[in-house]
Formats: structure tokens, sequence, C-alpha cells
């Protein structure tokens, strides 16, 4: 027995955090398509999900009850095994590629030497269960979205590894990490000395989760539901969960490679150190939501298990603010050697990392409600006139920057964004040339 | 040293298990549990409503196969840009040279599908 738990011992902590970052990141994603009904109607002056708990907090369990619950059709002419397959497809390449993102310096799951190289090749079998369901389907309207899909995801990809090309020219590495920790000792995030690859890598971050401006896959009104028209019940929610994977691993991929990571803002300017303390006050400002909220729905029988929810949910984040101030020297032991809140610098990176992804994400959600969508052959000549050329003069002008910096010994920024001018110069005459 | 390097690919592969268990599991769960009730018009494709016509096995526009070319052209030139990428601070001005030619020589093709029409998607 002692010796299957001495076998075993080396496994147990990457079985621990594998499974905290997929409980995380499945709670994350019914709790985004929360966010984004919520944010949605907020946007456009109204409610929203109201009805299941306080102010619709319930709602994601209640869909992913009413969803298992539903009957999975599988349309006559369909090839059964594929028709079976893709979806999980889509999940797997979704959700496996989470294992190589550096949520905090202290917790990843593993960190290897071809780190962003397998993330790139992980998330791009994501299309194959997306062209696999469409043509599975064996129906006109998947086949088309299915096509049209693959053909944005394979365009959109080749500026995208042009713009992370843009961010190893700076890295010198392809471990995920070791990416972080250049930032860290460099003392800049990437983004601002790559502005031009960001921006590429941020719109072709959306047109690969098929997100609008570019959610030609499932147009509506042209397609009613692109690829996955045929698929219901839970197979279907199956694409979505692995589209809204997609989207936080797209943003954690952004993040890594050019906000920084897991760093805080400003984290060499020791005045502002007291910015470690944001979980905090975003806590109790939860809190004293969670009240002000209670206090507000009637008092009344009918509303009495949401106001409990609202109530237990204040304390339950007041609790842990708490927690998080715990000073070190109240532990056993006094606390030797830890930091003097080690909670609270224990959850540093992982705050500031999803702050991050959850601030890219408003992003998307925004930008869902205030674009229109493009037309098929705009979108494929941005991807293919524009965004493909300025992203790979990109490369040139700043591998450029790069060498002549060390060459003649100009500092490093100026030079780059010397370099960022050129592309832009570029951008410009390419514009120019469309018109 | 061979151990320690197979052993930090692990977890993925542990990842990838516990990724394709949620979603098989899901699906027979929603089996066991979900409504079914077998029906013949239920099972058609769907079109609006309306009887399907034909069979979606068919043809489809040539477009969709260039650019499925096109991207594997220019997909394996990011990937070589990729090593390059991560030690082009030891490769000093040679290495910008030489990659500029490459890009050179690839930018000549671009232009001429631009030139072409390939990229062209306009009706």
């Amino acid at each position: 027995m002692t010796l299957l738990l001495e076998t075993l011992k080396p496994y147990l902590l990457p079985l621990i955090r594998v499974l905290v970052v997929f409980l995380g990141i499945s709670l994350i994603v019914a709790y985004l398509v929360y966010a984004e009904r919520k944010i949605l109607a907020h946007l456009q002056v109204r409610l929203g999900p109201m009805r299941v708990g306080p102010h619709g907090l319930l709602q994601p369990i209640a869909d992913g009850l009413k969803l298992l619950l539903k009957e999975d059709i599988m349309p006559a002419g369909a090839d059964k095994g594929v028709f079976l397959l893709a979806p999980v497809i889509s999940v797997i390449a979704a959700f496996t590629a989470f294992s190589l993102i550096p949520f905090a310096p202290n917790f990843y799951i593993t960190d290897v030497n071809v780190g962003l190289l397998f993330l790139i090749g992980i998330s791009s079998l994501g299309i194959l269960g997306i062209i696999l369901g469409g043509w599975a389907s064996n129906s006109h309207y998947p086949l088309l979205g299915a096509l049209r899909s693959t053909a944005q995801l394979v365009s959109y990809e080749v500026a995208l590894g042009f713009a992370l090309v843009s961010a190893l020219l700076l890295a010198g590495t392809l471990s995920m990490v070791a990416i972080v920790e250049a930032q860290q000792r460099q003392g800049v995030w990437f983004v601002f000395l790559q502005p031009v690859a960001f921006f590429i890598l941020f719109v072709a971050a959306i047109a690969e989760t098929n997100r609008n401006p570019f959610d030609l896959p499932e147009a509506e009104s042209e397609l009613v539901a692109g690829f996955h028209t045929e698929y219901s019940g839970f197979r279907f929610s199956l694409y979505f969960l692995a589209e809204y994977a997609a989207m936080i691993l797209v943003s954690s991929i952004a993040v890594t490679l050019f906000l920084g990571g897991w760093l805080r803002p400003f984290a060499r300017v020791r005045a502002l150190d007291f910015l470690d303390f944001t979980p905090v006050a975003v806590l109790v400002l939860a809190a004293a939501w969670c009240f002000r909220e209670c206090f507000r729905y009637p008092a009344t029988r009918e509303w009495r298990w949401q106001r409990l929810l609202l109530l237990g949910l204040g304390v339950g984040a007041l609790g842990i603010s708490a927690g998080l101030l715990l000073p070190a020297r109240f532990l056993p032991g006094g606390g030797e050697g830890l930091p003097a809140f080690p909670a609270l610098t224990a959850i540093q990176g992982v705050f500031w990392f999803m702050s991050k992804v959850f601030l890219f994400l408003f992003g998307f959600i925004w930008f869902r409600g205030t674009f229109p969508r493009y037309r098929f052959d705009q979108l494929m000549s941005l991807g293919w006139h524009f965004m493909i050329p300025v992203a790979i003069a990109n490369v040139i002008f700043c591998s450029l920057a790069i060498v002549l910096s060390r060459q003649m010994g100009w500092g490093l920024p100026a030079t780059l964004w010397l370099g960022t001018a050129a592309t832009l110069l570029v951008a410009a005459l390419l514009r120019r040339e469309k018109a | 040293m061979s151990q320690g390097f197979l052993s930090s690919y692990a977890p993925i592969l542990l990842h990838l298990v516990l990724a394709a268990a949620l979603a098989a599991g899901l699906i027979l769960v929603s089996w066991l549990v979900g409504e079914r009730k077998a029906n013949p018009s239920k099972h058609t494709p769907y079109e609006c409503g309306m009887p399907p016509v034909g069979d979606a096995r068919e043809p489809f526009a040539v477009k969709f196969y260039l650019v499925a070319m096109l991207f594997i052209l220019f997909d394996v030139e990011a990937i070589f840009f990729i090593p390059w990428a991560v030690i082009y601070r030891d490769l000093k001005m040679a290495g910008f040279l030489e990659m500029f030619l490459y890009i050179v020589i690839l930018l000549a093709g671009y232009v001429y599908l631009w030139k072409k029409g390939a990229l062209d998607w306009s009706p």
C-alpha cells in the first residue's frame, strides 16, 4: 500500500492541478455564456436573464440541465460515426490546450520547451471538429457553413502565425512560462513593443473563434446555424462549450504573449504595491453588491431563497477576503519565511492573469454587441489582402529593428517603434491600393 | 533526463483523456436521460421546413480548394519562421539577410497570386 502511494506521489500534484483547471474552465465557460447574455442585454437596454436565481445567477445550471434532457437527433443520411465524433474532437482540442497555459508562476499544469508550437497544433485540431461535423450532417446548410468556416479559419491562422513570430522574436523561447519571464526581465509587456502584432493577433483570434464581426459560419440570416444546424441536445452544447473554451484559450494565449501573463501592471514600481490588494477590494465590492441586492428584493416568502442565496454569496466573498488577509504570523509556527499575507501572495498570479483574460472576453462580447457582420468576400479579402501582408511586413521590420539595435547600440523600444511605424506605412499603402 | 522530458508531457495526456471522458460522459448521460421519440420527418435534413432537395454530397466551389492549398503553403512558411525567431538574437545580421531573401521569394509568389486574382473572392 505504501509502495503504491510512493509510486503515485509524483502524479498526484499534476492530477490535482489538471482537475482544478478543468473544473475552473468548465465553470468559467458556463458563466461566460451568462455574462454574454447579461452584457448584450445591458448594451441593448434590457435586463437579460433575471428569473432563475437572483439576477439569473443560476441560469447556466438550468440551461445545462435543459440541454441534457433534450432529444439527440441524428439526420437520416448522416455519417453516423463522424457525426458522433466531431463535437468530441472540438471539445478535446479546446480543453487540452489549457494544459500549457501558465496561469501563475506557481500554478500551471506543465511547461514544455515547445509549448507555443504545441498550442498552435492542438488548437488547430478544432477546425477538424467543425469541418467533420458539417460534412457528416449530409445537409446543405451545415456543409456550406463548414466550408466557409474552414476557409476563414485557415486564412486567419496564417496571420496569427506571423503575429506569434513577432512576439517570439522578442521572447527568444517557445516555453510559455519563459515567455512571461522574458517580459518580466525586460520590464515591459510585449504589447508596448509590438502593437501591430498584438492587433493582428487580436483580430485573428476573433476570426479563429468564429465571433462577431467574423461569425460568417453561423450567419443566421444565410445559413441557419452554420455547421451545427443538424446538431441538437447535448452534442450541440459540446460545440458551444468548445467555442467558448476556445475564446478563453485565445485570450489566454494573447495575455501570455503580449500582456505579461501573470504579471501585475507596473510590477516593478514599488510605490504601486498597494495594487496587490486588488483581489480583496474586488471581493469586498462583490459582497457589498450582494448585500445591497439582498435588501432590494421584496421581503416576502417567494423571494426567500433568492435572498438567502445572495446573502450566502456575500458572506462567502467576505470570508474569502478575510482568508486572503490572514497574516503570516497567525499561522502555526509563526509563518517563518512566508510573505506577510501568504494567501494573498499565492493568488496574485492567477488573479491578474484571469483579470486580463476577462478583459479580453469582455471585448469579444462588446464587439458582438456593436459591430455589423462582414460579407464573406470582404472577410477573405481582409485576411489575404491586408492581415497577411501586414503581418509579414511586421516580422520583416521588427527583425530588422532588433538587429539594428544590436549592431548600432540603439535603444530597443525606440528602434522597434520605428519598425512599427514602417509597418503602419505599409498598412496605409495597402488600404489605399484597395480603395 | 529522458524520463523527466517525457513526464512533462504526461499531464497533457491526462488532460486529453479527461476532456474526452467529459465529452463522452455528457453525451452518454444525455442519451440516458434525454427524450427519445422517433419520427421520420424529424430525421430529415433541415431545410427551413421544406422537403429537402437532393443530397448534400455534391460539388462545391473550387475556391475553397484553392484556399486550402494556399493555406498549406503559407502556414508551413510561418512554421519555418518559428525556430528562426527563437534563436534570432544569436544570428545577427546574417540571420536577418538570409530570412529576408526567403521572404522576398515568398512575397514574389504572393504578388503573383494577388495579380492572378487567386485571393479575390468578390463575385
